[in-house]
């Protein structure tokens, strides 16, 4: 049973209370096996360097993680939209169905509860209201994404948490049903939501709205959008690609950025699954010492007590490295929704290749129309085309048939000028408001991968002080040997 | 470890074992050093020899100093020759002699450097023992300076025939079975049994934990420098990425440090005691050996004696129908006969019972000499594997406290960093 408790703290220069003043919480969602314990795990808040306005850092780094079920998310939420004014939204549980899919056939999956409750609201004893809850299984979070994607191209539309389990150390199963692989996704859907709503455009859109409040009819009201219409096949997109002359320089750049990104998360998470393996190894040879002393410590008699108590701490030192490996985790999903992003990024610079490409054939289609009407009027040739060729060899047109094809064409040009300019418009819309996001999305990036390492500095602080601990236990049994 | 002799004096007056009074007042008076590995090319052979120096106040000694060139061979011989003259004392194991399957080469440093320290403690061992250190095996290996003089020592070799003749005591040994092991003794082979087991255990693991350390350390190579990697294609995040890859270096340097440490202490001490146990399991077979001779001549003894009872028995009852028949036909030729065949009995008895005083003397010098050993070497398995172990737990605490500096000091540079960015903002 997973339930939500959540801090929000927040520092506010007491100056300020202008509407749209940004503070920067971290949402805490702990998952109570032992709802009564006290965990107080990092609370880091960030200064937010970006805006003017002045928020504190509040450090407190004591971790001596003892928590083993804590997860940990770190959402810049912007309390200035709207959406969150209003409301409190989690993911809180997971739960399995089964049913028809469909080709009529029986299978399992998985749903998630999503609860939403209006926020800051406490009824009159002071305990939070009861949410509003509905269930959503994973393909509804990708109908909902989709349709983001393709209704605004502009914006780098954040990521779902991986569909299979990929990067895996040898002892996380890949099995979609497997409880903490649906643990770990219930966090990344909830991340997923929450950075939907605190984005300044997304969370003003009425489908996501409806996702979150509307069990029943949504998948309609989607599909009525007609939003499958809107998506650019990917075969146009392909082509754009190769055949753009002159994308914005920036874009170009962003683009090999992505890529560079992506190649090198992919490289990291690959490795660090690996150094899990060994260490996961390290830890659990250890227990091995556990039971051969225990066993050597019947035969000896001064040696006896000090060899029994020694290897109680090499149990307990092989034990603690799973705790240690499930917060690793965490890191790597931190790290994966970012490999994720980079699909997105590159989508965006794909749909600017795309307008281009547009843009760039609208001017040479309306060039190509211009110097017709000017080889018409002129009676010259410049342009092979088979109407000159039969010309030449068939005799001229009437002065007539000229004049009305001379008119159609200043139609056509007329029409492709207005093309071109309602191109070039859409063209630089674009590019602004998807600068606009691609900077958005820069600084969070910055914020959230430096607090993702500084995060695992802290572990790593962790595992080292067990590790002291541990070791000076052994050492002081090894003593009374 | 003390190097030199005269440190080793020095140590050693400054901290004198209680234990070592117990045993009789010995006071240490020989240092000896092996070190020095030198390659010797012949043209029928190369091998190692090892420069063994000694400095002694003993009054056995000579001289005060000596600086000889041994070769494996000759610390060979030295232990079989100990054993030969103490079968029941024992003796610190010598290093393995080279196998061929396992990986490391025979004239490889690292095995050179890890076969001169085990043959450095072996001589030590041998000279802070009460009755080894006065052998004469001991002294000529010593001393004798020219190789010459210990060849004909080093000819003898552990003795083919008295290997020889161990083995067929063993086998008839396990034959007969040992008529009555004192409790104690019994005691002590189950011990050593159980002993030697666990240290093959504890062997095995800590050689297993050596191998997935150094699997984890090859995957840190390559996890510190996909930081940096990523790093380059960044601008705000390069510092911090660049941060965690080094710390990930540090730590890597930090973990090679302690395969290390693991490999130079508490490999070889383990090592050391497998082999110990195998020598304890040979000490016991010797000692069994020795009772069983004894009993067999004990045996051989007690059935003489009935053999001489029955005859005597026979002899009164045939003197006297011999002597109804002498007086009835005057046959003094018979009982002369008689006499002579008591004799012989007798002579074979009493040197049988010779023999059987002999070995049981024996026995009584080889229990007590097993006793004696059995807690001294107690005593220095307990002090040696307990510093072993104190050793490893030190080092792997010092492992994790300098990784946390490592990750603390990161922390505090970013920390820094954002405090610096707060400020900034604040001029702002």
């Amino acid at each position: 049973m997973l339930c939500i408790s959540y801090n929000f703290i927040h520092y506010v220069k007491p100056s300020l209370e202008l509407p749209g003043l940004f503070s920067v919480v971290r949402m805490r969602i702990a998952s109570s096996a032992d709802s009564s314990s006290n965990n107080s795990r990092s609370q880091m808040i960030m200064a937010d360097s970006g805006s003017s306005d002045e928020v504190a850092v509040i450090c407190n780094t004591d971790i001596t993680s003892t928590e083993s079920e804590n997860n940990l998310i770190n959402t810049m939420v912007e309390r200035g939209t709207a959406l969150l004014k209003k409301m409190e939204i989690s993911v809180a549980e997971a739960d399995k169905r089964t049913g028809k899919n469909t080709v009529n056939m029986q299978e399992t999956y998985t749903v998630y509860l999503i609860e939403t409750r209006p926020a800051e609201s406490v009824s009159e004893e002071g305990t939070p209201a009861a949410p509003d809850t509905l269930w959503r299984r994973y393909s509804e979070f990708e109908l909902l994404r989709t349709y983001l994607l393709v209704t605004y191209p502009y914006i780098i539309v954040p990521p779902l948490p991986e569909k299979r389990a990929e990067f895996v150390w040898h002892k996380l199963s890949a099995d979609n049903l497997d409880p903490d692989f649906v643990e770990r996704r219930r966090v990344g859907l909830e991340n997923f939501l929450l950075r939907l709503a605190s984005h300044p455009v997304l969370s003003n859109d009425n489908i996501f709205f409806l996702f979150l409040t509307e069990e029943k009819g949504w998948r309609e009201a989607v599909l009525e959008t007609g939003f499958q219409d809107k998506a650019d096949s990917r075969l146009k997109s392909l082509s754009a690609m190769f055949r753009v002359k002159n994308p914005d320089k920036r874009f170009t750049a962003l683009k090999h950025y992505s890529e560079d990104l992506s190649t090198v998360i992919s490289q990291l998470l690959r490795i660090r699954a690996r150094v899990a393996d060994r260490l996961y190894g390290v830890y659990k040879v250890h227990a091995n010492y556990g039971r051969v002393f225990s066993e050597w410590s019947a035969i000896e008699k001064e040696m006896g007590d000090g060899l029994q108590s020694a290897g109680h701490h090499m149990d307990t030192y092989a034990a603690s490295i799973d705790d240690i490996l499930e917060e690793e985790e965490h890191y790597a999903d931190q790290l994966k929704e970012y490999l994720f992003y980079t699909e997105a990024v590159r989508s965006v610079c794909r749909k600017h290749e795309l307008i281009q490409y547009e843009l760039e054939m609208a001017a040479q289609d309306l060039s190509y129309k211009k110097q017709q009407k000017e080889e018409l009027e002129t009676g010259t040739v410049r342009i092979f085309s088979l109407k000159g060729m039969t010309s030449k060899l068939f005799g001229q047109e009437t002065q007539e048939q000229r004049e009305s094809k001379v008119a159609a064409l200043e139609q056509s040009i007329q029409e492709g000028e207005d093309a071109l300019k309602e191109k070039n418009a859409e063209s630089q819309e674009f590019v602004e408001k998807a600068w606009n996001d691609i900077e958005r999305f820069n600084e969070q990036k910055e914020k959230d991968l430096r607090e993702a390492l500084i995060s695992y500095a802290i572990m790593q602080i962790s595992m080292c002080k067990k590790g002291i601990q541990v070791w000076s236990n052994a050492k002081e049994c090894f003593n009374k040997m | 470890m003390p190097n030199s002799p005269d440190s080793m004096v020095n140590q050693f007056r400054l901290d004198e074992e209680n234990e070592e009074e117990q045993q009789g007042a010995i006071n240490k008076d020989i240092f000896v050093t092996v070190d020095n590995p030198e390659s010797h090319i012949s043209a029928i052979e190369t091998f190692i020899t090892y420069r063994v120096v000694t400095r002694t106040t003993c009054s056995e000694f000579d001289s005060s100093e000596y600086e000889v060139r041994r070769r494996y061979q000759d610390f060979l011989w030295l232990k079989s020759r100990l054993e030969e003259n103490y079968p029941t004392l024992i003796i610190h194991p010598l290093p393995e002699k080279f196998v061929m399957k396992s990986m490391v080469e025979r004239f490889n440093d690292d095995f050179i450097e890890t076969r001169r320290k085990a043959l450095h403690r072996f001589l030590n061992r041998i000279a802070d023992h009460p009755i080894l250190s006065c052998s004469h095996h001991f002294k000529v290996f010593l001393t004798e300076e020219t190789t010459q003089e210990l060849a004909p020592h080093r000819k003898l070799g552990p003795g083919f025939l008295s290997r020889m003749s161990e083995t067929m005591r063993a086998m008839a040994n396990s034959v007969r079975g040992l008529r009555s092991k004192l409790e104690e003794f019994a005691v002590m082979q189950a011990y050593v049994d159980d002993f030697s087991n666990k240290m093959c255990s504890v062997d095995k693991v800590t050689n297993r934990i050596i191998k997935e350390h150094r699997e984890y350390m090859d995957e840190l190579k390559q996890y510190g420098p996909t930081y940096f990697q990523w790093a380059e294609s960044e601008e705000l995040l390069a510092e911090p990425l660049k941060g965690v890859g080094s710390c990930v270096e540090r730590c890597s340097k930090e973990t090679e440090e302690q395969i290390q440490h693991l490999s130079e202490v508490l490999v070889p001490t383990l090592h050391e005691y497998v082999l110990c146990a195998d020598t304890l399991k040979a000490v016991m077979r010797r000692r069994d050996n020795i009772q069983a001779e004894f009993e067999a001549k004990n045996e051989a003894l007690a059935s003489r004696t009935t053999d001489k009872e029955m005859l005597d028995f026979s002899n009164l009852c045939s003197a006297y129908g011999a002597q109804a028949v002498a007086t009835a036909t005057g046959g003094l030729n018979d009982k002369e006969r008689e006499s002579k065949k008591e004799l012989k009995f007798e002579n074979v008895v009493d040197q049988l019972q010779e023999e059987v005083d002999d070995l049981a003397d024996r026995v009584e010098q080889a229990n007590n000499a097993l006793r004696g050993d059995w807690s001294r070497w107690r005593t220095s398995m307990r002090a040696d594997l307990k510093s072993a172990f104190i050793s490893t737990a030190a080092k792997n605490v010092d492992y994790y406290e300098k990784c946390l500096a490592v990750w603390e000091s990161f922390l505090l540079s970013q920390r820094g960093e954002s405090m610096e960015q707060r400020n900034g903002a604040d001029a702002s």
